[in-house]
């Protein structure tokens, strides 16, 4: 038989959630179509982002060169740890500083779960850094420190950043340790 | 402004995963018990409601844009005027203000809240990682995005500032679980003991798998009406309708990156922060004291905006001392260290002393046996329902929740919906529910009160 032009029937394929039987009435009666139990299927989903780091670039630039950048406003000297573009009170825009990679732990948990990215990592200790002369804080990982042994006295601990030799242009380049 | 009158609500039970339903039939669900509750039935609601306001968090759990408008076509109610709201944790108390503002301003006389999460169409460490980037994706999410771990922090500050101990944050989860207990529509009604808080398994050190709250399917409802409204509703069904009126809604925001959080001075706090029943010489020696001390505002211990919000709404509704002039608040207590922090914020004790607040029994029911010795007797019960911990939080629909139960609550008809008496608050006159997102990014506080 000559197949037609613009074919009348789509193609059968494999891929896809099948399932080759599906329990049915046989007859007229609907009804007990009210107590079928549902159907549940699994939908992939995946993307990937092309994300700018806009202004805060130079950030992750100095990571990647081993320079902890922190953001000033210029006329009230108010610093911000973790970089912002423009300063929240004169609504004017900062300036890059450079400060030295040390401070202290403000806050800090350790995350025995997480979400589906970072579940490998567990446990994984977070901390907030404070650093002296700058108004706000950073976040980062801690490391050298046993997760087991959490306790609140590490709060003001003395901490010394170290840098990704290979960065991967995420916050992550940089990341803490006890300095003592 | 006029008057806004909330007239009635409705819940789905809330479930780790409700496969049965769609999003928009959960919703209908709540919207179906909101109006037969009314004495109405769908044909004679819609003629009378002008439109309504939809809440849910997150497009990523859903995986469908516009879902808002697939709830308003499934419930019937297209071609009525709605929009949809998001604002985090905080969507569904953002969700019943637009409606009150709807209300309030004279655009509507009859507004339909209402709100939903399916939380369980991923696995619980993927819907971790959507609520995670709720936080900076350029600075906070890549270093290991988890809001539990983001609360642990906030609270371990709390514990080095103020002395705050993971014992008093558990007394938070036994209240609201046993409260729960009592609530048909709550997640987890569970008995448990201090000790058994702590033995659960560890999430994010100091808190505990029983000190955090658990993802949802959940639906709420609830309907609001100017005094027009109420009349055309009771015309239409014919009965009386009691008169609870939102009598003041107040709402605050901070910093997205909890890092950036100020730390403001003693005299900035005392000028902007300080509730009017605080301040006396010897509240602001307190407070100075705490200042000598090292202690700065809001860091990340404290919740400013919820601090603003309930400002706010405490000017709006005439309320001077929250503890001793509101019967009742349901509040978001995703974690039992947030429900401590937030007894601050609200004013129910001052900044510091929610750890000694939450152990003291003054937040806690009446007439229930929670197994712990509690040193005085309730003042404000908080979170008679369970509260997120023990009910659940699908986020859209949590916040409406809140409000449903206070209605209830205020109307005296808890034994009624609950099909048991224990979680009526006795007396009940005025409530304030609390709905909080992010690290403290946008907090909502409304108050509810019986007209008598």
């Amino acid at each position: 038989m000559a197949e037609k032009k613009f074919p009348t029937k789509i193609e059968e394929t494999l891929e896809g959630s099948i399932l080759f039987n599906v329990p049915f009435p046989t007859g007229d009666d609907l009804s007990s179509l009210k107590e079928m139990a549902p159907i549940i299927i699994k939908q992939p989903y995946s993307i990937e982002y092309i994300h700018s780091y806009g202004q805060d670039s130079p950030f992750f630039a100095g990571l990647a060169n081993r320079r902890f950048l922190v953001t000033r406003e210029p006329d009230t000297g108010y610093t911000y740890g973790t970089p912002r573009g423009h300063d929240m009170y004169t609504g004017k825009e900062t300036e890059w500083v450079e400060i030295p990679c040390e401070g202290r732990l403000h806050a800090f948990t350790v995350c025995h779960f997480g979400s589906e990215e970072f579940l490998p990592e567990c446990p994984y200790v977070l901390g907030l850094i404070e650093f002296e002369g700058v108004n706000t804080l950073f976040l980062a990982r801690i490391v050298g420190l046993d997760p087991a042994e959490a306790s609140e006295k590490w709060i003001g601990m003395k901490l010394k950043g170290r840098f990704r030799r290979w960065s991967k242009f995420k916050p992550t380049d940089v990341y803490f340790y006890p300095a003592e | 402004m006029r008057t806004v009158y909330a007239v009635s609500g409705g819940v789905s039970k809330f479930a780790k995963s409700r496969p049965d339903k769609t999003f928009p039939a959960l919703v209908k669900e709540a919207y179906d018990y909101a109006i037969a509750d009314l004495g109405l039935e769908h044909p004679q609601f819609r003629e009378l409601v002008d439109g309504t306001v939809a809440s849910y968090f997150s497009d990523h759990f859903t995986r469908q844009l516009m879902a808002a408008i697939m709830v308003q076509d499934y419930l019937g109610l297209c071609p009525k005027p709605s929009h949809r709201v998001e604002g985090g944790g905080a969507t569904g108390g953002i969700c019943f203000q637009e409606g009150w503002k709807a209300v309030a301003s004279g655009y509507m006389d009859i507004c339909l809240c209402y709100g939903f999460e399916t939380m369980s169409h991923v696995q619980t460490w993927k819907g971790n990682e959507f609520i995670a980037l709720a936080s900076d994706v350029s600075f906070d999410y890549p270093v290991g995005g988890f809001y539990s771990g983001y609360y642990a922090m906030m609270v371990t500050r709390h514990m080095k500032e103020f002395g705050t101990t993971v014992e008093q944050m558990a007394h938070v989860s036994v209240k609201n679980h046993m409260n729960a207990y009592y609530n048909p529509y709550a997640q987890k009604r569970q008995k448990l003991s201090i000790a058994d808080v702590r033995a659960a398994p560890m999430v994010a050190w100091p808190l505990t798998r029983l000190d955090i709250c658990v993802m949802s399917d959940g639906a709420a409802c609830t309907i609001l009406c100017s005094e027009e409204g109420l009349t055309k509703l009771e015309k239409a069904s014919g009965k009386r309708i009691p008169r609870i009126k939102v009598s003041g809604i107040g709402r605050g925001t901070d910093a997205m990156r909890m890092a950036d959080r100020p730390h403001q001075s003693y005299d900035d706090f005392l000028k902007r922060n300080l509730l009017p029943h605080e301040d006396t010489p010897e509240t602001r020696q307190y407070y100075k004291d705490l200042w000598d001390r090292g202690f700065r505002y809001p860091g990340v211990h404290s919740f400013r905006a919820g601090r603003m919000a309930s400002k706010e709404a405490y000017k709006n509704a005439g309320i001077y001392d929250p503890l001793t002039e509101i019967d009742f608040v349901e509040l978001h207590d995703a974690y039992t260290s947030s429900e401590i922090q937030t007894y601050e914020d609200m004013g129910l004790c001052r900044y510091g002393e929610g750890g000694p607040f939450a152990a003291s029994g003054k937040a806690f029911m009446p007439g229930i046996d929670y197994g712990l010795d509690l040193p005085e007797q309730p003042v404000c019960p908080v979170n008679p329902s369970g509260g997120l911990i023990a009910c659940g939080h699908p986020v859209g629909a949590t916040g409406l929740m809140q409000a449903v139960f206070a209605i209830w609550q205020l109307q005296g008809t808890i034994a009624k919906h609950f099909g048991a008496p224990e979680l009526q608050v006795p007396h009940a006159k005025r409530g304030a529910i609390h709905s909080h997102a992010g690290t403290g990014t946008y907090v909502t506080v409304s108050i509810l009160e019986k007209e008598e």
